[in-house]
C-alpha cells in the first residue's frame, strides 16, 4: 500500500475551503452560544423558580443526549414548525443550542463558587439579585470561566463535523466527497485530523494568551 | 488613660428600636429576647464572648438573616414585613423594599468585602450609581469625597488587592457613608486586620461618632469602647446580660458574667 499522493495535493486547498466553513459555524455557533448560555446561566441563578426549573431541564436534556440526535431534532423539526432554515442554518442552531447548555453550566457554577461575602456586600449597599449579578458576581466570574469556556470551544469546532449528517459542506463533509470521488480514506482522513488538530493547536494558543492577559485579583 | 471623648447624650425619640428579637438556626436559639433602643447620635459598642449573638445581632438588622421573632423599627419603619391590614397576618416584604430598608443601614463587614474587580472610587461609586441613581460623574464625585474622608484620597484608583488591610477597611467604611445611611452597622471591623493597622480604621470611627453618626460596633477593642461609645452593651449566650455608660460598665460590672469576660480581655 502506497500514499496516493496526488490526491493529498489535490485535497489540501479543497478541505482548506470547507475548513473555512467548519470555523464560521464554530464561530457563530460559539457567539450565540456564550449569549445564550450566560443568559441561561444567569436565569438558573436569578431568582425566579419557574424559569429557573426550564433552565435546569433544558441543561440536563442537552447534556444527556447525544448531540447528533440533536442535530438531527433541529433539523427535521425546524420545518415541522414551518421554518426551513436549511441545512448550514439548522447546523450552527443545533451547535448554539447544545452549547449553550454547557456553557449555562459553566457560568452557574462561576458564579456560584463566589464567595457569598460579596453578595452580602452588595445587598448592604442595596443592591437586588440582577444588579448583582450583573455588576458584582459575573465580572468576577470571567476569569474562573476561561479554560473551562475554552474547553467548550474546542469541543465546538470538533463537533462541527457532526453536521456531515445533514449534509453541510464543512471539513469532514468535503473530505468525504473526496473520498467518495478518488477513494483514498486514508489519505483524506489523515488530512482532516491534521486540520482539526491545527484549528484546535491554535485556539488553544489564542485561549492562553487571553488568560494570562485577564486580571487576577 | 486618654479622656472620655464623647459628647454628651443626644435626644431620647430612639432611631432604632428592637424588641424581643429571636432567632434561631437548626434547634440552637442564637439570639433570645434582645431588646435595645439607640438614639440618633448615639454609638454603641456590643461586647461579649464570641458565640453570643453579637454578630447575628447586627446581620439581623440588615436583613442579612431573618428573624425568627421580634421587631425591628427604625424611624418608626417596621423593618422586613409590614402586618396585614387585619393586623394578625405578617407579610414579609418583596426584593425590592428589602433591597430600600438595607441601604438605610450601612454595614462593615469583618472581611470587608470589597469588589475585588473595582478600583477604590468605583468600590464606593457602585451603590449611589445603581441604587440611588445617581449619574457616573455625581456618583463619583461623592465617592471621591468619602474617600477623602477617610484619608484614602491618593488611593482612589487602586484595585482592593493592591491596598493594605486598613486601607481596605477603610474603603469598605467609605462605601457604607456614601449610601448616606442613617446608622452604620460595624461587624469586628478591626479582627482580620494585622495589629499595626488596627489604629488607622479605629481613628477613622472615631472621627465618625464625633460627628455625629449613629453607629453599632461589634469589638474586642475594649480601649475604642471606653473612649468613644456612649453605651456598651454586654451579651452572653443570645441575651444581654447589661448594658450601661462604658465607665460604669467597665468599672463595676453588675454581672458576675460580665466579670469574668471583661477580666479575659483586659488580660489580652
Amino acid at each position: 500500500m502506497s500514499i496516493d499522493w496526488a490526491v493529498v495535493a489535490m485535497a489540501i486547498p479543497l478541505l482548506a475551503q470547507g475548513a473555512l466553513t467548519s470555523l464560521r459555524i464554530a464561530a457563530l455557533a460559539g457567539l450565540l452560544g456564550l449569549a445564550g448560555g450566560v443568559a441561561l446561566g444567569l436565569i438558573a441563578l436569578g431568582g425566579f423558580t419557574p424559569a429557573r426549573l426550564a433552565v435546569r431541564a433544558y441543561v440536563d436534556f442537552i447534556r444527556g443526549t447525544p448531540l447528533l440526535i440533536q442535530i438531527f431534532i433541529v433539523f427535521f423539526g425546524l420545518p415541522m414548525l414551518g421554518w426551513r432554515p436549511g441545512e448550514y442554518l439548522s447546523g450552527v442552531i443545533a451547535l448554539s443550542l447544545n452549547s449553550a447548555g454547557y456553557i449555562a453550566e459553566i457560568v452557574r457554577g462561576a458564579v456560584g463558587s463566589i464567595e457569598r461575602g460579596q453578595t452580602e456586600a452588595a445587598q448592604s449597599i442595596g443592591l437586588t439579585r440582577g444588579k448583582i449579578l450583573l455588576h458584582v458576581l459575573l465580572p468576577q466570574a470571567i476569569r474562573p470561566m476561561t479554560p473551562a469556556l475554552t474547553n467548550d470551544l474546542i469541543t465546538l469546532v470538533k463537533n462541527t463535523s457532526l453536521l456531515s449528517v445533514i449534509s453541510v459542506y464543512e471539513l469532514t463533509r468535503s473530505g468525504q466527497a473526496i473520498i467518495a470521488s478518488h477513494f483514498a480514506p486514508l489519505e483524506i482522513f489523515a488530512l482532516l485530523a491534521l486540520y482539526y488538530y491545527l484549528i484546535i493547536s491554535v485556539l488553544a494558543y489564542i485561549s492562553r494568551l487571553i488568560e494570562r492577559k485577564l486580571p487576577a485579583w | 488613660m486618654v479622656g472620655p471623648e464623647r459628647s454628651s447624650l443626644p435626644a431620647p425619640a430612639p432611631l432604632l428600636s428592637i424588641r424581643n428579637l429571636c432567632k434561631r438556626f437548626g434547634d440552637r436559639m442564637v439570639l433570645k429576647d434582645v431588646s435595645f433602643e439607640i438614639g440618633a447620635g448615639e454609638a454603641v459598642v456590643l461586647i461579649g464572648p464570641s458565640g453570643s449573638g453579637k454578630t447575628t445581632v447586627l446581620r439581623c438588622l440588615n436583613q442579612l438573616e431573618t428573624p425568627t421573632s421580634g421587631t425591628i423599627t427604625l424611624a418608626g419603619d417596621v423593618i422586613g414585613g409590614s402586618l396585614a391590614p387585619d393586623g394578625t397576618r405578617w407579610k414579609p416584604f418583596g426584593e425590592a423594599d428589602i433591597a430600600g430598608q438595607r441601604r438605610r443601614f450601612g454595614f462593615v463587614f469583618q472581611r470587608f468585602n470589597l469588589f475585588p474587580h473595582l478600583s477604590a472610587l468605583q468600590n464606593v461609586a457602585l451603590g449611589p450609581r445603581l441604587t440611588l441613581g445617581l449619574p457616573k460623574a455625581t456618583a463619583e464625585a461623592r465617592a471621591a469625597a468619602h474617600l477623602e474622608r477617610v484619608r484614602l484620597a491618593d488611593h482612589r484608583d487602586k484595585r482592593p488587592g493592591q491596598l493594605s488591610g486598613g486601607q481596605q477597611q477603610r474603603v469598605a467604611i467609605a462605601r457604607a457613608l456614601a449610601m448616606e445611611p442613617e446608622l452604620i452597622l460595624f461587624d469586628e471591623p478591626t479582627s482580620a486586620l494585622d495589629p499595626e493597622l488596627v489604629h488607622e480604621v479605629l481613628d477613622v470611627m472615631r472621627a465618625l461618632a464625633r460627628d455625629g453618626m449613629t453607629m453599632i460596633v461589634v469589638t474586642h477593642e475594649m480601649s475604642f469602647a471606653r473612649q468613644v461609645a456612649h453605651r456598651v452593651v454586654f451579651m452572653a449566650d443570645g441575651a444581654i446580660v447589661e448594658q450601661g455608660a462604658p465607665d460604669a460598665l467597665f468599672t463595676a460590672p453588675q454581672h458576675e458574667t460580665t466579670r469574668r469576660f471583661l477580666a479575659h480581655v483586659r488580660n489580652r
